[in-house]
């Protein structure tokens, strides 16, 4: 682990939170996986496991009024930025208390009060949207960072490079954050791209980029604080590359025929969550309690967020056709 | 360029110059507003409209962007979610297609897909149409392709009135709204009030009255269907002409009230005859006032081949005055 104790920020408390918040993810989509066995949950659904310490090393960073851009991996991003589990989870089961009123379903999980711009599930196209939504607020003279995450696929598409271009052209205050966890859905980085070493297409834009272990959340941390203080203060765009690694299927219907089992294998050791966990204990940092109390109220929260998405209700069909268009508009 | 004062009576204009007052009009009423797109600043506009804004507001208003339609339309819409007013011109509507992905995947479903969180006022113009000689990749009405997609709206200005009209209206929209004009119309002279300013987006009009028959079109065929009609009246046929104005959502009372009165309709619509605008309006004349009808529903489409380059083959691929004349008189019970 790249720790640094003499940080401030690197409280106990701090790492503790670390590690809650990634826990918080993993079982939240634990338990989401066993209600898509149940059926409470359909469509397609696309789990972080293993990428947690980048949504978590990255986004207590950022303030209040930044925004964020995300893709339809993106339960990681929306519970550690502040929507509740009860809210994306009653999303996922289409009630009309998700946080997108059920229509949008677990690739879009939008949230107006915590700037949360969704939840996009066209590969790459979220890109463009944080070019302009950081224009508005260049425009507007606004001190706001929009943070943009894709992956790796995202950077075979056009407007992968048509963004960074423009965000480096007119220096825009954008963090693009790349979670290259090595395949496009099931085709891999080196069949893909011409060039694997993504970080060195942004500076092919002439954007400050940074590659970063994705897998030590300490790490994403540390990279992601001289990142959004970069563009804080620069007003330019900021490219970071976070190695990480999806410990299960690209979604609930790959059958993972792309890659062997022992590859996997090989990477588990390396999981954000045993690797921190246990550096806090090797190192004292963590009673066995902290971890049990935090196991307890993390299962209590999920708890809570099932009954609230199996209390939630269904929206009557007579309202099929609202958010077409803006309601009352002329 | 023609200036505007209020009260002043009217002024010669052109096309050209009541878009580009429109678009100074927006930018000097809100902040917020600003245009662009490929060429928009310093070459002018791909088609001179914007001749000049740049000197008057300088490039942060009226930003050059690169040949980048997918990014930069995805930058309009997010401008657009994050409080600006943003106009996008997409140089054509062929080109418009590398911005399909935004303009359907992102502009057309952000205020579905986020329960009604986020909205994306955005308006995109493009020039759309034939008749220019510019072959198979600058040529075609995708309009009507457009009007297929929910969460947009659709418009077609075809006059002067609506060219200078409409902008101001789209861009209060809360909603994206495209408008696409007919590069023919970019010429086109007449009188426009001195103080004209805008106008409603969601209704038809009746260009001319008529008892005999319904031309119903919009865009560059209006005046078509007007020749045509003049045309016609030489004959004893008195056509009353539509003009949509809005292909989407498409104005059914006014269809309905002309075709209920002439009891016979032709649809001119430049765009391709299968899965067309017209096609749609057709059916819903056949829905709505089927037991209206005295002949069946005719058409007048352009040709199923990608718009020729030669002069001679491009007019025989799209609408032109000869056939609608034809196709009039042949519901009319005169072919």
């Amino acid at each position: 682990m790249t720790i640094a104790l003499d940080k401030p920020h690197l409280s106990r408390a701090h790492m503790l939170e670390l590690l809650r918040q990634m826990i918080r993810i993993r079982r939240f989509e634990d338990k989401c996986v066993e209600l898509y066995t149940q059926e409470k949950i359909r469509g397609f659904m696309h789990l972080y496991d293993g990428e947690e310490a980048v949504a978590v090393g990255i986004i207590p960073v950022l303030e209040k009024r930044d925004r964020i851009v995300a893709t339809y991996r993106e339960h990681g991003q929306a519970i550690v930025r502040g929507v509740s589990m009860a809210a994306a989870l009653a999303e996922m089961y289409g009630k009309q208390e998700g946080c997108s009123h059920g229509r949008g379903g677990s690739m879009h999980l939008f949230d107006r009060v915590t700037n949360f711009y969704g939840g996009n599930a066209i590969v790459g196209g979220g890109l463009p949207l944080s070019v302009g939504l950081a224009l508005a607020d260049q425009m507007r003279s606004n001190d706001i960072v929009t943070a943009c995450f894709f992956g790796d696929g995202a950077v075979a598409e056009g407007e992968f490079h048509e963004s960074l271009n423009l965000a480096a052209l007119w220096n825009l205050p954008v963090l693009f954050v790349c979670e290259n966890n090595l395949y496009a859905m099931g085709t891999a980085l080196a069949l893909s791209e011409s060039e694997t070493n993504i970080q060195r297409k942004a500076a092919s834009y002439r954007i400050s980029s940074e590659a970063v272990d994705g897998m030590d959340v300490i790490a994403v941390e540390a990279a992601a604080r001289r990142a959004v203080q970069a563009v804080r203060e620069n007003r330019k765009p900021y490219f970071l590359e976070c190695r990480t690694y999806r410990l299960r299927a690209h979604s609930m219907f790959d059958a993972q025929l792309y890659r062997g089992k022992s590859e996997v294998e090989a990477w588990r050791p390396k999981d954000p969550i045993v690797r921190f966990q246990g550096w806090l204990e090797t190192n004292k940092l963590i009673h066995p309690d902290d971890l049990a109390r935090m196991e307890t109220e993390i299962a209590s929260e999920i708890a809570e967020a099932v009954a609230f998405a199996e209390g939630g209700t269904w929206e009557p069909v007579e309202q099929l056709t609202r958010f077409t268009y803006a309601e009352n508009a002329t | 360029m023609p200036r505007q004062s209020p009260g002043s009576g009217s002024i010669e204009t052109t096309y050209r110059d009541a878009v580009r007052e429109a678009i100074r009009d927006a930018l000097l009423r809100d902040e917020s507003v600003f245009l662009m797109g490929e060429d928009v600043g310093r070459y002018g506009g791909c088609y001179a409209v914007s001749k000049g804004l740049l000197a008057e507001f300088g490039p942060e208003r009226i930003r050059d962007t690169p040949l980048s339609e997918s990014g930069f339309t995805g930058a309009g819409i997010g401008a657009a979610m994050a409080g600006m007013r943003p106009i996008v011109e997409l140089m054509t509507v062929n080109f418009s297609l590398l911005a399909l992905d935004q303009i359907l995947n992102t502009a057309a479903t952000v205020r579905h897909m986020s329960g009604n969180q986020f909205g994306v006022p955005l308006v995109i113009r493009m020039a759309t149409g034939a008749g220019r000689q510019l072959a198979a990749q600058h040529s075609h009405s995708l309009e009507g392709w457009y009007a297929h997609i929910p969460g947009i709206k659709v418009l077609a200005p075809a006059t002067l009135e609506d060219a200078r009209g409409m902008l101001w209206t789209a861009l209060q929209d809360p909603d994206p709204v495209l408008i696409f004009e007919n590069v023919m119309l970019y010429n086109m002279t007449g009188t426009l009030a001195g103080n004209a300013g805008p106008v409603g987006i969601n209704r038809a009009v009746v260009r001319r009255d008529g008892h005999d028959i319904s031309l119903i079109t919009y865009g560059g065929s209006l005046w078509k269907a007007l020749e045509a009609a003049t045309v016609l009246a030489s004959e004893n046929i008195d056509a009353e002409v539509i003009d949509l104005r809005s292909l989407r959502p498409l104005d059914d009372p006014t269809i309905m009230a002309s075709v209920s009165k002439t009891r016979r309709a032709v649809i001119v619509d430049e765009g391709w005859r299968s899965g067309s605008l017209s096609a749609e309006v057709g059916m819903r004349i056949v829905e709505q006032a089927f037991w209206e009808l005295d002949a069946p529903v005719g058409r007048v489409c352009s040709e199923e081949v990608p718009i020729p380059y030669p002069r001679h083959l491009e007019n025989a691929a799209i609408p032109q005055v000869s056939k609608i004349v034809a196709a009039a008189k042949a519901a009319c019970g005169r072919g």
